[in-house]
């Protein structure tokens, strides 16, 4: 083989243009937006009355609809998890109330600016999209549930009782609806207004002002702002967030070192290209010092 | 090269030990099909905290790992021109191709949508941030590669010998004409592939080490690094001669040939080397991050750890560091197996054991369905290995014994 044929594989190589393309994609699509829409969950509001679960079935069509089976609240000491039937789910914590009561704390896809579902999925079947929710195209999906490995707040769940179409299920931001300019179902029916939507920008101006204006009321601390790289949805709290469900994690998007890794592995092309050059260059010169070997013993 | 002449095995399909085979093969292909039919649900252990399972860390993990023999042996030959090596480079490539082949089949399984399995390959869902989008990719082209390598083999043993039956033998010269054809042209382009088999299994071999790399806050840090993307490929560079040895010494057990101590012993050589700078990396990736605390602990985590590390890497690497030992038949297998094992361990370690859900509620263990569809998986592929090298030319046998088979069946041949 003469080096002008490496040269000319490496060129047209479609091999090492199809692994290229992860330099292309970079953090495309997962650009954190200041118009991006949020939800600010204040839980020393929130009276765990369980209608957003309710609304949220009967925004998605989710198969429990009947008002009654949300009346009883000692499910939510349960600590349950959103699951393929329910997107979201309260659970109670202890909020160091006066009154011996617990708080409460709704639980559903974080909808992540930089989420490690959308970075894991590897046929874009789950995107960020600009006005804030990660939404999910089954029909693109394959199963391979990656972004559930993949997911910090443990979220996305799966349909693994669905023998054919199974889907992964998760909070949808009501995508739909916001497009329609409504609010998600689960604000809209909040009798407490413990759920805040509007523009993120805005919402975490709200929660400081909050915390400032009652200092007594709120740890100093808005999770969701900085967490995993920030998140659409944020929380307030009466106590510190170590304390709550919530998992402790820095500002640092979790995609971030994968992403790294792979980009660095196939920027431009080079490190394969490069790899493949030295290998072919080795194969040819080797050779030559090597004369009387048979030539035809390729591939054998 | 006399020592070189590769040809069919002539041997009984069926033994004792192929008809159990068989039989867990048989299990197997039962639950696969109620699999396809029940869904993973009725099937698997897996659920919403543990996505994955035993057929992800063995069937995927495990089989590429293992089939590593492939691109460590073609290298060695083909592009370091250790001609010594060249008669195991078709079993290593007949172990890789059929391991790649039932890492997709294993795969199908575990997916839930298999029918999509294809999607990565159309370019408007191409997703460039996911590790597993490079996995998937890599591995698609390099089993066509992989095939792509065998024709040469394929068509060694038709060509000259095409006779279709009856009215079909008019295609005769056609096919013969198309096979001589194939040969030649892609005798011409052949380096390319086997260089490009390289590169591809060098980038896949390490991605499936960048997987887990995305869930920080769920991985034990004994296993939770960086570096995983060089250890994986290390590994899998250092498994490669182990299958090889491996294989061959339980090839030659099976039909009764002399193993061919010369060639795999000086394949053994490479093994330390490789195991050193592999276990070195480990260690140094250890202590910079501070994780050798958790060795310590007492943890099943940290024992799965000494068992990987001490029975896998360094207990092999010893043994084979001896001359002796590596011209010993019993030692040589014995050493291979530690480290098939230990990498083994480690895919699973990574995959299973260093997997801890944020809200676990129990610990994941295989359902006796998954046990069954993987123990299925590991026989048909024995059985698939064994059935190709009696129809293909691919194990090589001494000068003495070639002769001999042939002249037992021609002798067949004139009785009937
Ligand atoms: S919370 Fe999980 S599922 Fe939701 S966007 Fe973030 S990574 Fe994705
Ligand atoms: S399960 Fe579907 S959505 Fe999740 S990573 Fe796999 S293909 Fe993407």
């Amino acid at each position: 083989m003469k080096r002008r044929d490496i040269l000319k594989l490496a060129g047209a190589g479609g091999v090492l243009l199809l692994s290229g393309t992860a330099a292309a994609g970079d953090t495309q699509g997962m650009a954190s937006n200041d118009d991006a829409l949020g939800v600010l969950v204040d839980t020393t509001v929130c009276i765990g009355c369980r209608k957003c679960e309710w609304a949220c079935n009967q925004a998605n069509a989710l198969s429990s609809r009947d008002s009654k089976a949300f009346e009883d609240k000692s499910v939510c000491r349960k600590q349950r998890r959103p699951v393929d039937d329910a997107f979201t789910v309260v659970n109670a914590f202890d909020g160091r109330r006066s009154d011996g009561e617990p708080s409460y704390m709704k639980i559903q896809c974080m909808h992540c600016f930089k989420p490690a579902c959308v970075s894991a999925c590897l046929v874009g079947a789950l995107r960020k999209t600009p006005e804030g929710p990660v939404t999910y195209d089954s029909w693109k999906c394959m199963g391979c549930r990656y972004c559930m490995v993949a997911c910090p707040f443990q979220i996305p769940a799966y349909e693994y009782s669905d023998p054919l179409t199974p889907r992964v299920r998760k909070c949808t931001f009501c995508a739909e609806r916001l497009g329609e300019g409504k609010k998600p179902a689960c604000v809209e029916i909040c009798p407490n207004e413990a759920l805040t939507f509007g523009k993120r920008r805005d919402l975490v101006m709200l929660a400081y002002s909050r915390i400032r204006q009652f200092p007594d009321r709120y740890v100093d601390h808005v999770y969701g702002e900085n967490e995993a790289g920030g998140t659409s949805w944020m929380y307030l709290s009466p106590v510190d967030f170590t304390k709550t469900e919530l998992p402790a994690l820095n500002s640092r998007p979790i995609p971030e070192i994968t992403e790294t890794i792979q980009h660095g592995v196939f920027r431009w092309f080079v490190p394969p290209v490069l790899l493949y050059g030295i290998l072919g260059l080795s194969m040819i010169s080797m050779k030559t010092g090597d004369q009387d070997k048979k030539e035809d013993d390729n591939g054998a | 090269m006399a020592h070189d002449v590769a040809a069919p095995v002539q041997a009984p399909f069926f033994t004792t030990g192929t008809r159990i085979l068989a039989a867990i093969a048989g299990i197997g292909i039962a639950v696969y099909i109620f699999r396809l039919i029940a869904g993973l649900g009725m099937v698997t252990n897996l659920d919403n905290q543990y996505p994955w399972g035993l057929w992800i860390a063995i069937d995927v993990a495990c089989g590429v790992a293992l089939a590593a023999g492939g691109f460590t042996t073609a290298a060695l030959v083909h592009i370091f021109h250790q001609e010594k090596y060249h008669p195991v480079v078709r079993p290593a490539l007949l172990t890789a191709l059929l391991g790649y082949t039932f890492v997709v089949i294993g795969l199908l399984a575990d997916l839930g949508r298999y029918y999509n399995v294809w999607h990565p390959m159309i370019p408007f869902m191409w997703q460039g941030n996911s590790v597993l989008f490079e996995v998937g990719i890599c591995v698609m082209i390099y089993l066509t590669v992989l095939y792509i390598e065998f024709v040469p083999i394929a068509t060694e043993r038709f060509k000259g010998r095409v006779h279709l039956l009856g009215r079909l033998s008019v295609f005769d010269r056609l096919i013969e004409w198309a096979i001589t054809l194939a040969d030649k042209t892609l005798g011409r382009v052949m380096s390319l592939f086997i260089i490009a088999g390289v590169v591809l299994s060098c980038l896949h071999q390490s991605s499936l080490g960048t997987l887990m790399v995305i869930a920080p806050t769920k991985m034990h840090p004994l296993w939770y690094t960086p570096m995983s993307p060089l250890l994986f490929l290390l590994s899998a560079i250092a498994v490669g001669f182990p299958m090889v040895i491996f294989e061959s010494i339980l090839a030659s057990r099976s039909f009764k040939l002399k193993p061919e101590l010369d060639i795999l012993s000086g394949l053994a050589r490479f093994i330390p080397v490789i195991l050193g700078l592999y276990l070195s990396v480990k260690i140094i990736d250890l202590i910079l991050r501070g994780a050798w605390v958790y060795l310590f602990d007492g943890s099943p985590a940290s024992l799965m750890y000494f068992l990987e590390l001490g029975g896998g890497v360094l207990l092999p690497l010893i043994i084979l560091m001896i001359p002796k030992a590596r011209g010993s038949v019993g030692w040589l297998f014995t050493a291979a197996a530690l480290v098939i094992g230990g990498v083994a361990l480690n895919r699973i370690n990574v995959f299973l054991v260093a997997y801890t859900p944020l809200y676990a509620t129990k610990t994941y263990f295989p359902s006796p369905f998954e046990i069954a569809l993987t123990a299925g998986l590991i026989a048909l592929l024995v059985l698939a290995y064994r059935a190709a090298v009696m129809i293909f030319p691919v194990i090589a046998l001494p000068a003495g014994v070639r002769p001999m088979v042939v002249e037992n069946k021609n002798k067949a041949l004139a009785g009937a």
